[in-house]
């Protein structure tokens, strides 16, 4: 069984009167990719900056691979590597001198392997401020990585970039996790979220209202099943056809949508009626409720589920 | 200590790729001193003697209070100290690093200054070269001390012009660059000993330049060394990683402590 990298046991963060996080406890273990989604104002940010040492908590513990991210700050720098979501480096630095600059201040050989996979090759003279806001975020990302962290923590680390080098990210996640590398991810992608994470963690007014994998988040929701029908004569759009286990139904692109707690009778009848009505089926998809679907029906519903 | 090389070679850089320092490490010392060299010593002939001391302090004026704290408050406001904190770098380094790289600047200004003042505008040399590099290191480190303070107090960038001007202006009117000291008014002294120009000018003076110091010139090299010691050791102290971590060590009006060795000096130094 694998060690617990990160341990959050009723962590309390409060700014003034203001309760950002108010109670909250995780584990995460090693090697997982652990997703924190919320919407804005929920608490993620004050909980990814106590774990990174950058805050002091006012309540509760936390441990970073079994270091204290107050008092043990110094010990903790070479072993975890941020990406802020705000780039935060000097606009005249250019990437080869930031590379330099920061693997010295680690002490380790600078990365310049990153830069040229992150697609800043072309760059590595430029100055900071020159760099588009996706070139700043990759460079950030690459000082995040340079120096091997063993928890990284990445703060909507997407965010303005196009397909190519989100995948190459991706892939460079799962790099670092194969490796041992336990990463925290804070994002609003919730594909991303779904597609990356072991573990998700859903915040909501300072509290966790829902943590697990993205399967059994998604299978703690209402359940209902998205069926989605075309067919050639459109049998399906006539008013008043009833099918078993639908709770809803609605039409859009020339499909008929249907939301069912039972799918087997409910795809079957379907296929009855198309059958019965001399109409041919052209495309059925079925569908299991996204994380998305979850999170947007847990922020909707702005309750414990 | 190759993390200290690379900042320190990264900040030296900096000093001239960034147009606002290039600017007030270059440009307007030297283009300052072309100025003053061709019309004050023109119109005001006893001027060439005082030509390099008062153009080298000038030099260390600008670089250091409008060219230190804006870039320091700029770089916490932008998130660049959290940054900084999260990959290890010490807050000792953040501050001590930008003022040697001036320092290191004002050097090279300072050498023209020297060379091409004699040639240019018939300037007598320093009679002792040693006070001269002892003095200009005192007065370099004092100001950059001072000039990381204010960028480590002020909560935006408009209140380091303030706190900047209000030492960077008197200095020029009373620091004895423009005027001799000996010829201000007794409460204009006073307060002119409150600012490292007027000690640096007494210690070229005296020590440097083969002049007669108005106070003991010793004592004003003393001085500039530990109100430097006392201006980065608060820095330090009341350093902040950034704006919206409010938890600062102490009241940014612990500031003015830096003033007391000056305070001490007017009664001290006579």
């Amino acid at each position: 069984m694998k060690n617990s990298v990160i341990e959050v046991k009723d962590f309390r963060k409060t700014y003034g009167n203001y309760v950002a996080v108010d109670g909250i406890s995780f584990d995460v273990k090693q090697g997982e990719i652990f997703g924190l989604l919320g919407p804005n104002g929920a608490g993620k940010t004050s909980t990814l900056e106590c774990l990174e040492g950058l805050r002091t908590p006012n309540g509760g513990s936390l441990r970073v691979v079994g270091l204290d991210p107050v008092s043990e700050s110094r010990k903790l720098r070479n072993l975890i590597g941020v990406q802020l979501q705000s780039a935060g480096l000097p606009e005249s630095i250019t990437p080869d001198e930031a590379m330099r600059f920061f693997c010295a201040y680690h002490n380790v050989a600078p990365r310049f392997d990153l830069l040229e996979r992150l697609g800043l090759a072309e760059k590595r003279s430029a100055q900071f401020y020159e760099l588009s806001a996706g070139q700043q975020r990759r460079l950030v990302l690459a000082l995040a990585v340079a120096h091997n962290p063993q928890v990284l923590f990445l703060d909507e680390p997407t965010a303005g970039l196009d397909v190519a080098t989100r995948v190459e990210l991706h892939g460079m996640m799962r790099e670092l996790q194969a490796g041992g590398t336990t990463i925290i991810l804070a994002t609003h992608d919730m594909a991303e979220a779904e597609q990356m994470s072991d573990q998700v963690a859903i915040l909501m007014k300072s509290k966790i209202v829902n943590i697990g994998t993205p399967m059994e988040i998604t299978a703690t929701g209402a359940g209902l099943t998205k069926i989605s029908v075309r067919t050639q004569a459109s049998s399906l759009s006539a008013s008043g056809i009833t099918f078993p286990a639908v709770s809803q139904h609605t039409s859009k692109d020339e499909y008929s949508i249907y939301f069912s707690s039972d799918i087997g009778p409910t795809v079957l009848a379907i296929i009855a009626h198309i059958n019965a009505q001399g109409d041919t089926l052209i495309d059925l998809r079925v569908e299991r409720p996204s994380l998305e679907d979850r999170f947007l029906e847990i922020t909707n519903a702005g309750v414990d589920p | 200590m190759n993390a200290f090389i690379h900042h320190f070679t990264f900040e030296f850089r900096t000093g001239i790729r960034n147009k606002q320092l290039l600017l007030m490490n270059y440009l307007f010392p030297l283009g300052f001193y072309l100025m003053m060299g061709f019309i004050m010593a023109e119109i005001n002939p006893l001027f060439r003697k005082d030509i390099i001391p008062a153009m080298v302090v000038f030099g260390i004026l600008a670089a250091t209070f409008l060219g230190i704290p804006d870039p320091l408050v700029n770089a916490r406001e932008n998130g660049v100290f959290r940054s900084y904190k999260i990959n290890g770098i010490p807050s000792i380094s953040i501050l001590t690093i930008p003022a040697l790289t001036t320092i290191l600047h004002l050097m090279i200004v300072a050498v023209l200054i020297t060379v091409t003042a004699p040639l240019f505008f018939d300037a007598p040399l320093p009679v002792n070269w040693l006070n001269y590099a002892l003095i200009f290191v005192a007065m370099a480190f004092a100001c950059a001390g001072l000039s990381v303070l204010i960028g480590v107090v002020s909560p935006s960038s408009r209140m380091t012009v303030l706190w900047s001007q209000l030492v960077f202006v008197p200095s020029m009117l009373l620091g004895g660059l423009m005027l001799p000291y000996s010829t201000l008014p007794d409460v204009a002294r006073k307060f002119a000993q409150l600012l490292p120009a007027t000690h640096a000018m007494n210690a070229f003076n005296g020590l440097a330049m083969g002049k007669v110091a108005t106070f003991s010139p010793w004592g004003s090299v003393i001085m500039l060394f530990v109100s430097g010691v006392l201006a980065f050791g608060l820095a330090v102290y009341l350093f902040s990683w950034d704006s919206r971590n409010t938890t600062r060590r102490g009241h940014p009006l612990l500031a003015l402590l830096v003033l007391l060795p000056y305070i001490v000096g007017i009664f001290l130094l006579a």
